[in-house]
């Protein structure tokens, strides 16, 4: 059993997960690819404006340069125009210009460029084209008009700096972004590794607590970082559990012992009257005595089983506002009598109105096992003192007696489950009374206190009083 | 009387109906729900005791709802392992009339049977009780036995008037806790054998002869001691 079901962990988890099945892999990744892309836009939308705008002063001047020639030709005729253009071609003005006057019939008049380029045939249109410029081979930005006397006027900018430009940034972006790709496998690997080594710490952990090391901690770095958070919350879940596995194995550890007494003791009395029985009346105290010793089981059950109904809290939803005054009120009465028999005087001190939010019978149940207490430990002749009052918004029920007391040492103690000390192993008892009255003070957010009353035990119920509005 | 046992534990309801039958009752058994519910449903009886967990499809919280559902009013003991305070408010809610949690004593599962058909039938408004020569008068609540007049504190008169309108039954102390205390807990003093003693100081010490007698292992009865 124990082994398939470790094998089944072990399946579930395989010892080395793929690169892609990493978390740290994946939250790198993705946080590699949201920067790379945002900054190949950003870049891209810089270069596209870069070359845009460049492309657009050239435009320009070449517009500007059009209708200065055009103003030209208009002014002084062809004459002016060719006086213009010849100025522009040997004039360091424009050292990128290109200039291009075709006569009527085809033939080239002036410019610098060697012939008329193909396939230029529109007016006001935008050509971008190859080029000779004086021989060498180039790329211009060109525009062309017809003038009035038939001749085409042709004007143009040498871009092909611009071009190189492009070339150059384009290579540079391709380089920043195989750079920025390596660098995102490497934050991929630094964060994997970050990761694997913050949750290598709560793995080996839980996994060694899984394996039954219940002592064992999630380390915490003390940067106070999420993982630090983290690591806090399952150690306060880890003691959490560990201290309810200590009460659970307490509890069974003393149902083996306290219950095995009353059981072997009945089986013990049942087989020496079957064995040894010589007449019926031996056979039937026999029966009867261990019929007593069964109830007494039962009884411990019905203990335990009500504890832990109370712990559980389900009787919460019970909950009312009510009086404790006419409930205390009618303990008293029903223990003086029994006091009176003993010898024992019952000093009641009772205050009304006594409102507390809570269950009636659980109340009566936890004030009923004190007094029992304090019945049974009290000397003949001595007194117990039984108070209830209001004090700073809390209801003090006090059960005080001058019997042997509980020593100090133990009195952290004897509200644990079958917990007995020592002045009390050879009385009757469960060792679960004061477990329940400290489950009842619990349920009501409120305490049991166990104080010295030298001697005797003073034991003190605290519960929030119930102030309701009215 | 007549009574129906609901059980599906053999050797409980075999403890239960020879009991039942030695204390002088009629019984009929049934060990699942359906044929509980069929039996109870088509005969008479003066009282059932019935476990809450039984095969058949019916449990015994379902049996009573249906039972209660066709106007039968026939007393009904729950009689069941489950014992949490939840589960004895849901078993009196759904038209239970008593409960008691397993293991029990079968003194006093009788006890409460009887008690169960007693108060179905003498609920009239009855303001005089009268056990022998002992009188309660529940208008001026003054007790007197024979021509003395008895002087009882509030609490030892209800007692007093619990046992006797319980006169002829036996009544345990966890009855008594319940019915004049309304604790529903044992307490591991003997609270109830003082006040009973107490009661008995007053109601038959004076007196030459006892109508408040100790039922060994069981509990009381108040009866008169002639028959």
């Amino acid at each position: 059993m124990a082994k398939s079901s470790v094998e089944r962990v072990r399946r579930q988890r395989p010892a080395r997960r793929g690169l892609w099945r990493s978390a740290g892999v994946r939250f790198a990744l993705v946080y590699a690819v949201v920067f790379g892309l945002s900054a190949f836009v950003l870049a891209l939308a810089l270069w596209y404006s870069a070359l845009n705008l460049l492309q657009r002063q050239v435009q320009a001047s070449i517009h500007a340069d059009f209708q200065t020639l055009i103003e030209h030709d208009q002014m002084g005729g062809l004459p002016s125009l060719e006086a213009a253009i010849q100025e522009r071609l040997a004039g360091s003005l424009t050292p990128d210009g290109i200039y291009l006057l075709k006569g009527q019939n085809g033939q080239v008049l002036m410019g610098n460029l060697d012939q008329w380029p193909a396939g230029m045939s529109q007016d006001n249109a935008w050509y971008q084209l190859s080029v000779r410029r004086q021989g060498v081979a180039s790329i211009a930005l060109l525009q062309m008009q017809k003038m009035p006397d038939g001749s085409s006027l042709l004007v143009g900018r040498d871009v092909r700096m611009r071009t190189k430009l492009r070339n150059v940034l384009r290579a540079g972006l391709i380089w920043a972004l195989g750079l920025m790709i390596a660098l995102g496998i490497l934050g991929a690997v630094l964060i994997r590794s970050l990761f694997q080594r913050t949750i290598r710490d709560i793995s080996i952990t839980t996994g060694a607590i899984a394996r039954g090391d219940i002592t064992r901690r999630v380390p915490v770095t003390g940067v106070g970082d999420e993982f630090d958070e983290l690591a806090v919350t399952i150690n306060d879940m880890l003691d959490r559990i560990a201290r309810l596995m200590d009460g659970v194995r307490q509890v069974s550890n003393a149902i083996a012992h306290d219950l095995r007494t009353p059981v072997t003791r009945a089986r013990a009395r049942l087989e020496d009257a079957a064995l040894h029985a010589r007449s019926a009346e031996e056979m039937q105290a026999a029966i009867d005595r261990a019929t007593e010793d069964l109830d007494g089981i039962v009884a411990v059950f019905e203990a335990l089983l009500r504890i832990s109904e109370i712990e559980a809290g389900a009787r919460r939803a019970a909950f009312a506002s009510l009086d404790l005054a006419p409930v205390l009120l009618d303990l008293d009465e029903l223990y003086r009598a029994v006091a009176e028999e003993r010898e024992i005087t019952l000093e009641t001190e009772i205050d009304a109105p006594l409102m507390v939010f809570g269950d009636r019978e659980l109340m009566q149940q936890a004030v009923v096992n004190l007094l029992d207490n304090a019945l049974k430990f009290s000397p003949p002749g001595s007194s117990i003192r039984f108070s209830a009052r209001l004090a700073h918004g809390a209801v003090q029920i006090v059960v005080a007696d001058r019997g042997p007391g509980i020593a100090e040492a133990d009195r952290k103690r004897a509200t644990e489950r079958f917990f007995r000390a020592e002045a009390a192993r050879s009385t009757a008892g469960s060792g679960l009374g004061l477990s329940l009255v400290s489950a009842v003070a619990q349920l009501h957010n409120g305490t049991l206190h166990l104080q010295d009353n030298e001697p005797g035990l003073r034991a003190v119920i605290c519960l929030p009083a119930d102030i309701s509005p009215d | 009387m007549r009574i129906l046992v609901v059980e599906d534990d053999k050797d409980v309801a075999g403890f239960v109906l020879k009991g039942l039958r030695e204390a002088g009752h009629t019984v009929e058994h049934a060990d699942n729900g359906r044929d509980g519910l069929f039996l109870a449903a088509s005969e008479n009886f003066d009282a059932i005791i019935l476990d809450r967990m039984l095969p058949g499809g019916i449990d015994g919280l379902r049996l009573l709802e249906t039972l209660r559902g066709q106007d039968n009013t026939t007393p009904v003991l729950f009689l069941s392992a489950l014992g949490q305070v939840d589960d004895r408010v849901k078993g009196l809610k759904a038209g239970g009339d008593d409960y008691l949690t397993k293991p029990f004593a079968f003194a006093e599962l009788l006890a409460r049977v009887e008690a169960l058909t007693r108060r179905g039938k003498s609920d009239g408004p009855a303001t005089r009780l009268q056990v022998g020569d002992l009188e309660m008068d529940l208008l001026s609540r003054s007790v007197r036995r024979g021509p003395t007049k008895i002087d009882l504190q509030p609490r030892e008169f209800r007692l007093l008037e619990y046992l006797m309108r319980h006169a002829g039954q036996v009544v345990t102390r966890t009855m008594l806790l319940e019915g004049v205390w309304d604790y529903h807990f044992d307490p591991q003093t003997n609270v109830i054998d003082v006040h009973i003693s107490r009661l008995r100081q007053k109601i038959d010490k004076p007196f030459p002869t006892a109508l408040l007698h100790t039922v060994r292992n069981a509990g009381y009865m108040l009866r008169s001691e002639e028959p």
